[in-house]
This record gives structure tokens, sequence and C-alpha cells, in this order.
């Protein structure tokens, strides 16, 4: 047993120790983690997800910067009642372009990852201002600051930038365009069409109802957009995923 | 015994002292000849037995390893080049998650068919299919309908989403009229069939004393006016311009969706202020439509559902 007693060596240094508990510790984590950068059912390729328009963007900046993700989580587990209450599960490739995800760990209410669509833009409205008016039982502080807080998107493109820096596929097109981008997603009489050419599936509406871009406008944009860009229609589960 | 008298501090008795051995010599002298073996570790002269391990603890050790590496061998596990071993029990939660939802339907296939070939009015008279309908009914409803409707169904008046308890319906309370609103929706433009009509923005046509004046009539129809001087002149107002709809005595006209202005019961609210809103700027209340959201059954649940929960006609 001439190795176990050479452990004696690194018993007594605190200072050798400490170094050989670490490669320790990076062994166990590169077997872990570093495959699922190679196996490729490990990566799923979904058609449909897309980085997030500027105007959902922004709302995606509200939803972190008011802490929605405290009590509301966005992962749908593949669990018969999770997919019954929420809709399809949630898959890997719909978070690809969040930094950082938003999964959330409690749900004080409700998943939020498949939102979108599933209320109108004057439920989410009346909602935001006073979530017991709609929801009785509903323990959600009031968000109706949000509307009276207005946007001009100064330092929309930045944030874009800032986005592709961690590995978001933004086009020097999108980065050129994204003031105008943002400020035409709330407005169906200007000219969206490119918008919606570079972002497939934004939706454009006035979404709070009121003159001028609102954060409540990116914020509701955002949640509209929530699990919509797959179409669960013609997407076919791999089951070894 | 010690006597009472006795018991001062100078006759007490002192305990005997027991003696601890103080260094590794005299413990070593204490335990001699059952003593174990030493790791050989010194530390400031304590010494550290080298005691075996608890026989069941060391048993359960070797088996958690045992385990470990038949569950990587059972369970997807070790990394390859191009994907991990799929383990031999085939585990996938995706599958698992499809099996469960399957059975589920399958297990009520049969009388969810039941459910979509029976007559919308018989559903009621067949026990077993009422009770399906309703349970299954309920829940498609709290995932669904309570958002806007409420958990209760009793609606929410500020917002104008609609009491489904109150027997009081815009587009019509028999189950098959439920049916058809559930399935198409209100005012959306979703479903080519979905119920559409729009009051028009009276603040554009009238003027403001005609509405003061059509809004305490409309009042004075189930309750008090706030200003009763102006309901005479309001009946002429409301007669050119709102009967048409909501018919002369104000009863509305379900074909169309208006609502019944004398029955005291209130989509937006009743009070003067809100009337005034309401006739000034119209309302546009939308519902969106279910069936390309539900199945078949699912709608018809959910109309069975709201239909018995009081207001049904």
């Amino acid at each position: 047993m001439a190795i176990l007693d050479k452990h004696a060596v690194l018993e007594k240094n605190v200072t050798l120790l400490a170094i050989f508990a670490f490669l320790v510790v990076t062994v166990g984590g590169i077997v872990q983690i570093a495959p699922l950068f190679w196996l490729e059912n490990t990566i799923e390729d979904v058609e449909g997800v897309r980085p997030y328009s500027p105007l959902e963007l922004a709302g995606r900046d509200i939803y972190i910067r008011e802490g929605c993700y405290v009590c509301h989580s966005q992962m749908i587990r593949p669990m018969r009642d999770e997919v019954e209450r929420y809709g399809h599960y949630s898959l890997a490739a719909e978070s690809k372009y969040d930094h950082p995800f938003q999964w959330g760990s409690k749900r004080t209410g409700p998943d939020l990852a498949r939102v979108g669509g599933r209320y109108s833009d004057d439920w989410h409205v009346d909602h935001l201002r006073d979530p017991q008016s709609v929801v009785p039982e509903s323990v959600m502080p009031k968000y109706g600051f949000l509307e009276n807080r207005l946007m001009d998107g100064r330092y929309i493109e930045d944030l874009l930038r800032t986005h592709r820096m961690v590995g978001v596929p933004y086009t020097d097109e999108m980065i050129a365009n994204a003031r105008a981008d943002f400020a035409v997603q709330v407005d169906p009489d200007g000219a969206w069409d490119d918008m919606v050419e570079r972002y497939p599936g934004a939706q454009v509406r006035n979404f709070d109802g009121q003159p001028g871009i609102s954060e409540a406008d990116a914020l509701i944009a955002y949640l509209q957009m929530l699990g919509t860009l797959v179409d669960f229609s013609t997407f076919t589960p791999d089951a070894s995923r | 015994m010690v006597e009472k008298e006795d018991r001062v501090p100078e006759n007490k008795v002192e305990p005997p002292q027991r003696q601890y051995p103080e260094t590794t010599a005299e413990i070593n002298e204490n335990v001699a000849g059952n003593e174990p073996p030493t790791t050989g570790h010194t530390w400031d002269g304590i010494e550290e037995y080298d005691n075996p391990m608890p026989r069941w603890w060391l048993w359960t050790f070797y088996a958690t390893i045992v385990w470990g590496i038949l569950y990587t061998v059972a369970y997807p596990a070790w990394p390859g080049i191009r994907s991990a071993t799929p383990g031999l029990l085939g585990w996938s939660t995706r599958a698992n998650v499809q099996a469960e939802i399957d059975g589920a339907l399958a297990a009520n296939a049969d009388i969810n068919a039941r459910l979509v070939e029976a007559d919308l009015t018989a559903i009621a008279d067949d026990p077993e299919l009422r009770i399906y309908a309703t349970s299954a009914g309920a829940a498609v409803y709290r995932t669904w309908c309570a958002q806007c409707h409420g958990s209760g169904a009793a609606g929410v008046a500020a917002a104008g989403y609609p009491n489904l308890l109150d027997d009081d319906w815009l587009w019509g309370g028999d189950i098959e009229s439920i049916h058809t609103t559930i399935a198409h929706g209100i005012r959306n433009d979703e479903d080519p069939d979905a119920r559409w009509s729009q009051m028009p923005a009276f603040g554009d046509i009238l003027e403001d004393d005609e509405i003061h004046q059509v809004v305490n009539y409309v009042m004075s129809m189930s309750g008090t006016p706030q200003d009763a001087s102006a309901v005479t002149a309001g009946e002429e107002v409301y007669l050119n311009n709102c009967a048409s709809c909501h018919m002369d005595d104000g009863t509305g006209d379900r074909f169309q969706g208006a609502p019944n202005l004398a029955d005291a019961i209130w989509l937006y609210g009743g009070s003067y202020e809100t009337l005034t809103e309401t006739v000034s700027y119209s309302r546009f209340g939308v519902m969106p439509p279910w069936s390309n959201r539900l199945s078949d059954s699912d709608i018809r649940a959910v109309a069975t559902y709201v239909h018995q929960l009081g207001g049904g006609e």
C-alpha cells in the first residue's frame, strides 16, 4: 500500500491538499459537464426559436428587474399534470437565447413559459395595474407604474450587442435597426414588415393601448411572445432526448 | 447517615477523587494488553487508534458503489463520441410523459367519444355522461377560463368579464348557445364564426346633454336615475338611437349580444359615470375561440359545466 502511505503527504500539507482537492473536483466537473457540449442528443435545434426582438428583450430586462422570476418559473416539466395545465413541456432550445435563463425555482404564481397568447393585452394591462381585480385570490403586487414609465430605446443597440457578446446571433443588420425595430413593434400602422422578417412571429400591437412606448408595452410584448415561437403542431419530439 | 448537627463545613466529607490518566503513556498503561494499534499519526502528542470501520457501515458503503455502477448501466449515463449510453431500461422522460398522457386519453376514449356524439341537450339526462362532463369541464374551466371569469365563475364586473352564475346571458344561456360561444368566441379575429357585434361610440354621435339624458333614462329602467329631470328627454334619445338593438323596453337582443338594460345586472357597472363611459366610448369585450385549442370533448365538457353552474337555461 505504498501509494496510500504517500497520502500522508497531502494530509500534512494544507496547500497541497487544496491543490489536489481542486484537481479532483475539476475531473468530476469535466466528466459531467464537458460531454454536454459535444453529444448530439443533448443539443436540439428546434425550428422557430429566434433571438428576441428589441422590444421583447427590453421587456425581458424589466421582467428581470422587477424580480418576476422570484415567483414565476418558465419551465414546464415533462409531467402529465404540468403539460395539461401549461402546455407542451419546455424544450432546452426555447431558452437558448436567454442570458441568464429564467427557469426560476419557485411557483408562487403560475409558470409563464407558455403564457403568450393565453390572455388578451387588456387582461395583462388590468392584471399589472391591479392583479386582484381579475384574480381575487392573487398575492401579486401591483405594477401599474410600468404604464407611466416611457422608454425611448436609447441604449437598445448596446443591449443587443451585449447579448451578441455572450452568444446570441444578432446580426449587424439587427443591431443597426434595433432602435427602429424597438419603436415599430408597438405601431401597427408603421412599416414593421422588415422587423417581422428579422424576428419571425413578432407581434405588432399597441400592447398597453396608450400612446408612447411604456415599460408595460415591452413587458406585455415579452409575455405575449413567451412559448409561442415553436409550432408544436409540426414539432416531433425525439424520444432519445 | 450524617446527623443534622454534624452538617457543618468542617465535617464535610470529600468524595473520593477519581484519578484520570493525564499522559499518553498513562493511557497506554491503562489499556495495556487489549489496546488497538494506532495509525502512527501524532499531532501535539495526540495519537489516533486505527479501529476498524463498523461492519454495517462498510458494507453499506460497498453496496452504494455497486448500486452506482448498476445505475449507470440501467439508465442513460456514460458519454461517448456522439451520444451517451441509453441504458438497458430504455428510460426516456419524453416517452414517459407521452405514455402517461396517451394512457389517460385511452382510458377516457370511450366516454369522450360518447360525449362528442351525444346531443348537447341530452347530456344532462344521462347521469354517467353528465357527471363525467361536469368534472372534466370543471378541470378545463379552471385551466382556461378562470383567469377572466374567476375561479368561482362570478366574473369581474370592473373589467367586463361576464358573471356566469347570474342567469343573465348576452348571447344565450341554453347549452347550445354556450357551446357556440365557447367554441368560436366573441369579437375575435381568429375564428370567422366568432359572435360579432359592435356598439357605436355615441360620444361621436350624440351631444353631451343627450348622453346625460339617455344615461339617466337607462338608469331609470332598473333603478334610480342620477338626474330624474333628464329621464323623459332621455327616453326619446333612447328610442331613436338605442332601441334598435336593446329593444324598446330595454330587454336587449341576444341575437346580436345586446345586453338587457332593464334587469339591474351590469357587465361593466351601472353607475352614472360608468354608463356615461360605456355610451360615449362603447365597449368591445373579446373572448378567444377555443375550438383551435381544446378538443371537441373538452369544449362540450366545459359547456356542460358552465351550463350547470346555476345560470343555465
